[in-house]
C-alpha cells in the first residue's frame, strides 16, 4: 500500500453554534479546514485503503456498531433531533450498512473515499463542501420563516437544523446538501467539515478531519 | 463518553422562572381550578427526557446486539420529522416509543427464549433416543444460534436401517465456505436439497 503523506498538520477552524441551539444541545459543535485538492477518481493507494477497510468490517461489527459509544452518541442525538436513526441512518451506520450490502466499500471518488474511511475509522460524521463557495465562517443554526434552499423549490420548515456559512444555508444537518454548494468535478479547494455531538470527544473530531485530509492528499 | 450522556446536566438559570419571594405558588392548585399559576420553563424537563432518551437507546442499542440472529424482531421507532428542536411533547413520545419499543423487544425476546430452550430439550432428547424422534429436525436457527448447523434424527444405512431400526442423530457440518464462483449450472447440480454443497457431483461421473 503506497504510504500516506504525514508531514500534514490539520487546523479546524471552530465553527458558530446559534444559541438556542447552543443551550439546548451542550457538546453540539462544528469544526471545518479547507484545503486545496483535486476531484476525480480516487489514486490506486486510496482504493487500496478501502479494500483493506473492507476486509475489516463484517456482520459482527454492524451488529455491535450502535453499542460503541461514538455511533451511540450520534443515534442519540438522531432521536432529540426526531430523526429515526433506523430511518435516516447516521452517516456511520450507512457507510457500515452499505458495506454489508455491497460486500465492500465501493469506491466513488477521491472525496468521498477520503470521508468513507475517516468515517469508518473515526466513527465522526464528516460532510464536504466547494470551499470556493462558501463565505465566510460555517456554523449550526435554525432556518429561519420562508428561508430558501438551493435546489429546492418550496422554502425549508422553519426551525430546521442546517449548516450554514454567513449567508446561507449549505445543508441540512446529517441531510441534503444545497444545489452547487458541494463538491463536484473541478472543484479546486474542499471544505472539510466535521459535525460533533455530546459524547463525541474533541480530539476525535481533529483525528477525522487528519485522518480524511491525509487520504485526500495521497 | 457514555456517562456523559446519561448524567443529568446543570442547567443555567432561566430567565422567566419566577423568582421565589414573587410567586409564592400552593403545592396543589384549588379543586376545580385547571388555569396555569405561572409558565413554566420547560428547558430542564427536556434535558430530563433527552437523557431518559439516551439510557434507552443505549439499552436498545443492547437488545439488538442480543438479538442477533433471531429474526423478525421490530426495532423501530418512529421519528418526529427533523432536524429540528423537539418540544417537551414531541419528546415526550420519542420516550414513551422507545419505552414501548423495549418492552415489546423483551416480550419477543422472552418468546423465542422459551422455544429455543424446548428445542435444546428436544435436541437431548433425540440424541439419547433417536428412535423415538424419526425424522425429526432441529436448526441451529430453532436455539438461537447462529450458523446452519443441524440436528437430524434419520436411519443408518437408509432404507435397511429404517426396516431393522437403527436410527442415529445426524449433526451436519454446518455451512458450505465460499469458495469462488459456482461452477456452470448445465455440467452440475446439486444431488439434494440440504445446505450443505458437498453433494454435488458432475452428471458425467454418475
Amino acid at each position: 500500500m503506497a504510504e500516506l503523506p504525514d508531514q500534514w498538520e490539520v487546523a479546524p477552524e471552530p465553527g458558530w453554534i446559534e444559541p438556542a441551539l447552543a443551550e439546548e444541545f451542550p457538546g453540539l459543535s462544528i469544526v471545518s479546514t479547507a484545503l486545496e485538492t483535486t476531484t476525480g477518481r480516487s489514486p490506486e493507494a486510496l482504493k487500496e485503503r478501502l479494500r483493506s477497510l473492507s476486509d475489516r468490517i463484517a456482520g459482527a461489527q454492524a451488529i455491535l456498531l450502535r453499542q460503541q459509544p461514538i455511533p451511540w452518541a450520534y443515534r442519540v442525538f438522531f432521536r432529540h433531533i426526531g430523526l429515526d436513526p433506523d430511518t435516516t441512518r447516521t452517516p456511520i451506520e450507512q457507510l457500515i450498512f452499505e458495506r454489508i450490502h455491497d460486500g465492500r466499500f465501493k469506491s466513488r471518488n477521491r472525496v468521498d473515499d477520503a470521508l468513507t474511511i475517516a468515517m469508518v475509522e473515526v466513527g465522526v460524521a464528516l460532510r464536504a463542501f466547494d470551499a470556493d463557495r462558501a463565505e465566510g465562517r460555517l456554523g449550526l443554526r435554525l432556518s429561519a420563516e420562508g428561508e430558501g434552499f438551493e435546489g429546492r423549490v418550496s422554502p425549508l420548515p422553519e426551525g430546521t437544523i442546517v449548516v450554514a456559512d454567513e449567508k446561507r444555508p449549505l445543508g441540512i444537518l446529517f441531510d441534503k446538501t444545497a444545489e452547487g454548494r458541494g463538491v463536484k468535478r473541478g472543484t479546486r479547494r474542499v471544505l472539510l467539515v466535521a459535525i460533533s455531538v455530546r459524547g463525541v470527544p474533541d480530539i476525535a473530531l481533529e483525528e477525522a478531519l487528519w485522518v480524511a485530509g491525509s487520504a485526500l492528499r495521497a | 463518553m457514555m456517562e456523559e450522556l446519561l448524567e443529568r446536566a446543570d442547567l443555567p438559570e432561566s430567565p422567566i422562572a419566577p423568582e421565589v419571594e414573587e410567586s409564592w405558588v400552593p403545592p396543589a392548585p384549588p379543586a376545580g381550578l385547571d388555569t396555569a399559576l405561572y409558565q413554566h420553563d420547560e428547558r430542564e424537563a427536556r434535558a430530563d427526557l433527552r437523557r431518559q432518551i439516551a439510557a434507552m437507546e443505549l439499552a436498545l442499542a443492547r437488545l439488538f446486539g442480543s438479538a442477533f440472529p433471531r429474526k423478525g424482531i421490530d426495532f423501530a421507532v418512529a421519528g418526529m420529522g427533523g432536524p429540528r428542536l423537539l418540544s417537551a411533547d414531541e419528546l415526550e413520545r420519542v420516550r414513551d416509543g422507545l419505552a414501548t419499543r423495549i418492552q415489546d423487544v423483551k416480550a419477543d425476546l422472552h418468546d423465542y427464549a422459551v422455544v429455543e430452550e424446548a428445542n435444546r430439550e428436544l435436541i437431548e432428547e433425540m440424541v439419547a433416543d433417536p428412535a423415538s424422534h424419526r425424522w425429526e429436525r432441529v436448526c441451529n436457527e430453532d436455539i438461537g444460534e447462529p450458523g446452519c448447523k443441524h440436528w437430524h434424527a434419520k436411519p443408518r444405512w437408509g432404507v435397511l436401517g429404517m426396516l431393522l431400526g437403527w436410527w442415529q442423530v445426524k449433526i451436519s457440518s454446518g455451512c458450505p465456505l465460499a469458495k469462488g464462483l459456482r461452477p456452470p449450472e448445465s455440467r452440475w447440480r446439486r444431488r439434494d436439497s440440504a445446505a450443505s454443497g458437498a453433494g454435488a457431483r458432475p452428471l458425467a461421473n454418475r
